[in-house]
């Protein structure tokens, strides 16, 4: 079992605020970490790998070279190997050109790594919340996909996924080689041990460059390649909080809407 | 680079430890203090992630690591949950202690990987009722019997007795040479002869229990002492040595959580029209207590990096000890001024490090026995 795991390094969110008069990103003094949901997607490849021990994971990244520490962050939870994907023609892509990339990236390190059974991705980076390189990956790749997983279970030749929906779960079976992107499960994600913490902080982290993709279509990379254009960004007006309804039964709440509703001269 | 006494491997531990004791630890802080308990899973879990093995020997299945790798996991746990740093200290230096420094590596066979699996518990009894301070007047006896000996006497205030697997005891073997008369004993907690007293209920660091330990007639054999016969108070003023750095770490960490915890209140709090920190009089203090820290930080950090470094550093391990227990009390005690009457709550976590803090100037050697190994190194 063979199973690659695509990650990316993000502004830690929940610390990030917007600049109001701009309307950009405040990113200074924003920590950086490893995108949460491609935690998820690395904690699933592990419990693969707790039921099958000569499991391999590989984790990778595109990213400028300061993304090695969230490379490094995987080999100490539970990566047996990590490369990182960088190099200036790849700046500037968008999620098109990334996931073309990274597609060609997972043919580059088969060579060295063998051909990947699944390659598992969170299912959007907190970023850009586009959900959009995992899927086109697998198109890139033409692999099967399943999307939004919460757990992984190798069945056969395949995996057993099992999904989030709307308004509940549903399992799939997906065929070796495959796409399947992680959402959030009910579970954390394990935390590294310190021996693996500081072997990680020892490991070799190999980088494939621009340069060495010879086969690539230069028009397909960077800014050039990307179709996608921001025209602008904003930040939504804030509305404001409502009023929550909540009464013994369904019947007086309704009868206090209406009251609400008409005592505003709304109806 | 943060800090000229930590590499980049020390930085990591850190990091993890801290992150370990924001997710798993600050939820149950307080019940633990509630429900005088700490969930055996978890130090399991902690046994997991490498906590418990940091100082032992990585052929007895620990990491080997050195004494900065043990003070960031101190600071950074006892921010969280005092009572998990007894786990840490008791699995790294009190328990495991003497017998890395002076035990057989068939002693080590049997009783470190235990240890460091989170598995066993190992107790540390050298305090008496009446040698507490003044620990080398301690009459718990060991008597040579063929192969044997026989312990007779009474420990007191040893924590974690109730739920441990062995005690380490230190008895004596020949009381006509005081000090150089002690033996240090490894006694199974489930022999004939041995019992705990009842727990003693404390202040603070309630989730782990501390009780007498009871010796009647309790037969050991020989393999049982660890190191040289009569110069086992060695070998319990070593291991001292390496826990007053170990204790002094966790008050740097309580200290530091005091203070953000202030800062936050301060912040936050509106009185005579502006926030509490707006007002120069606690403005000052919050620098204060800073300085303190930082101040302590440095002799904590210095002992540290002496005793990996192959320095004699018990002088050192003493100022630290002194210092920073003496800081962070007054700290914590300050915050909790500082938060008023919200302080006095107990819903607010300063109230609980205001009673966990309050032992550290006294267990391990008080900050006057502390003040004696200082200027005794001074004046001799
Ligand atoms: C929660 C807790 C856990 C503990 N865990 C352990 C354990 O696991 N194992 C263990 O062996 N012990 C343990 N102890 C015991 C602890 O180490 C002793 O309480 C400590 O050494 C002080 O001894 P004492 O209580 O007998 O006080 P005393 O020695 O009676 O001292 C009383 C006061 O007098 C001061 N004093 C004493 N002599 C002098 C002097 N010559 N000059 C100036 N001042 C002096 C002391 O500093 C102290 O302030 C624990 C204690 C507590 C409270």
């Amino acid at each position: 079992m063979n199973i690659l795991v695509c990650v990316k390094q993000v502004p830690d969110t929940t610390e990030i605020k917007i600049d109001p008069v701009k309307n950009t990103l405040i990113r200074d003094g924003v920590p950086s970490i490893l995108n949460p949901f491609d935690g998820y997607a690395l904690e699933a490849a592990a419990r693969i790998k707790d039921k099958d021990p000569d499991a391999k994971i590989v984790a990778v990244t595109m990213g400028p070279p300061q993304a090695v520490a969230v490379l490094k962050e995987c080999l100490a939870i539970a990566a047996d190997k990590a490369y990182l994907v960088s190099g200036r023609t790849f700046g500037g892509s968008d999620t098109l050109a990334t996931s073309y990339i990274l597609s060609s990236a997972v043919k580059k390190i088969e060579e060295t790594e063998g051909k990947f059974d699944a390659i598992f991705c969170g299912k959007q980076a907190i970023d850009g919340d586009t959900a959009q390189v995992g899927p086109e990956m697998a198109e890139h790749l033409g692999y099967p996909q399943v999307t939004y997983g919460l757990e992984a279970e190798v069945d056969g030749d395949g995996l057993k996924v099992i999904k989030e929906m709307e308004d509940g779960k549903a399992v799939m079976g997906v065929k070796f080689p495959c796409v399947v992107t992680f959402t959030k499960p009910a579970w954390d994600p394990r935390y590294p041990t310190i021996k693996r913490k500081m072997a990680a902080n020892r490991a070799e982290i190999p980088t494939l460059d621009d340069t060495m993709f010879p086969e690539m279509d230069t028009t397909r990379i960077g800014l050039k390649g990307s179709p996608t254009h921001v025209k602008k960004t904003f930040v939504p007006q804030k509305k404001s909080g409502g009023v929550k309804i909540q009464e013994a039964d369904n019947e007086t709440g309704a009868k206090k809407l209406f009251e609400l509703l008409s005592g505003a001269s709304i109806i | 680079m943060s800090n000229p006494f930590f590499n980049e491997d020390h930085e990591s531990i850190r990091e993890m430890a801290r992150d370990f004791a924001n997710k798993t630890l600050a939820p149950i802080a307080a019940e633990v203090d509630k429900t005088e308990h700490f969930p055996l899973e978890v130090a399991k879990q902690m046994a997991d992630l490498g906590f418990l093995g940091l100082k032992i020997p990585e052929e007895y299945g620990g990491l080997g690591l050195d004494m900065r790798s043990y003070v960031c996991v101190m600071e950074e746990i006892a921010r969280k949950c005092a009572t998990a740093t007894l786990f840490i200290s008791s699995a790294n230096s009190l328990s495991t202690a003497p017998i890395v420094i002076s035990g057989t590596p068939e002693q080590k066979e049997k009783y470190l990987p235990g240890v460091v699996a989170g598995e066993e518990f190992i107790a540390f009894g050298l305090t008496e009722p009446n040698a507490g301070s003044d620990a080398a007047s301690l009459t718990t006896k060991a008597v040579k019997d063929g192969d044997d000996y026989i312990l007779n006497g009474r420990k007191c205030f040893i924590t974690m007795a109730p739920m441990a697997n062995y005690t380490i005891v230190y008895a004596k073997t020949d009381p006509e040479k005081g000090a150089k008369g002690i033996t240090c004993f490894m006694v199974d907690m489930s022999l004939p002869g041995v019992s705990c007293g009842k727990h003693e209920e404390k202040m603070g660091q309630r989730g782990v229990p501390v009780s007498d330990v009871v010796l009647e007639d309790v037969r050991v054999s020989k393999d049982c002492v660890i190191g040289e016969v009569d110069l086992g108070f060695i070998n319990a003023m070593k291991t001292l040595s390496v826990g007053r750095v170990g204790v002094a770490s966790m008050c740097l960490g309580m200290a530091a959580e005091a203070i953000e915890l202030a800062v936050e209140h301060t912040k936050n709090r509106v009185q005579f029209g502006k926030p509490l920190c707006k007002h120069q009089a606690i403005a000052f203090m919050l620098a204060d207590m800073e300085t303190k820290l930082n101040a302590a930080r440095g002799l904590v950090y210095n002992a540290a990096w002496l005793m990996d470094n192959g320095v004699k550093a018990d002088k050192e391990a003493s100022m630290a000890k002194y210092f920073a227990a003496e800081a962070a009390i007054d700290i914590i005690n300050k915050s909790l001024q500082l938060h008023g009457g919200y302080g006095y709550s107990r819903e607010y976590a300063i109230e609980r490090l205001y009673r966990d803090i309050r032992v550290c100037s006294i267990y391990e050697g008080s900050s006057q026995v502390q003040q004696i190994v200082i200027s005794g190194q001074m004046l001799k």
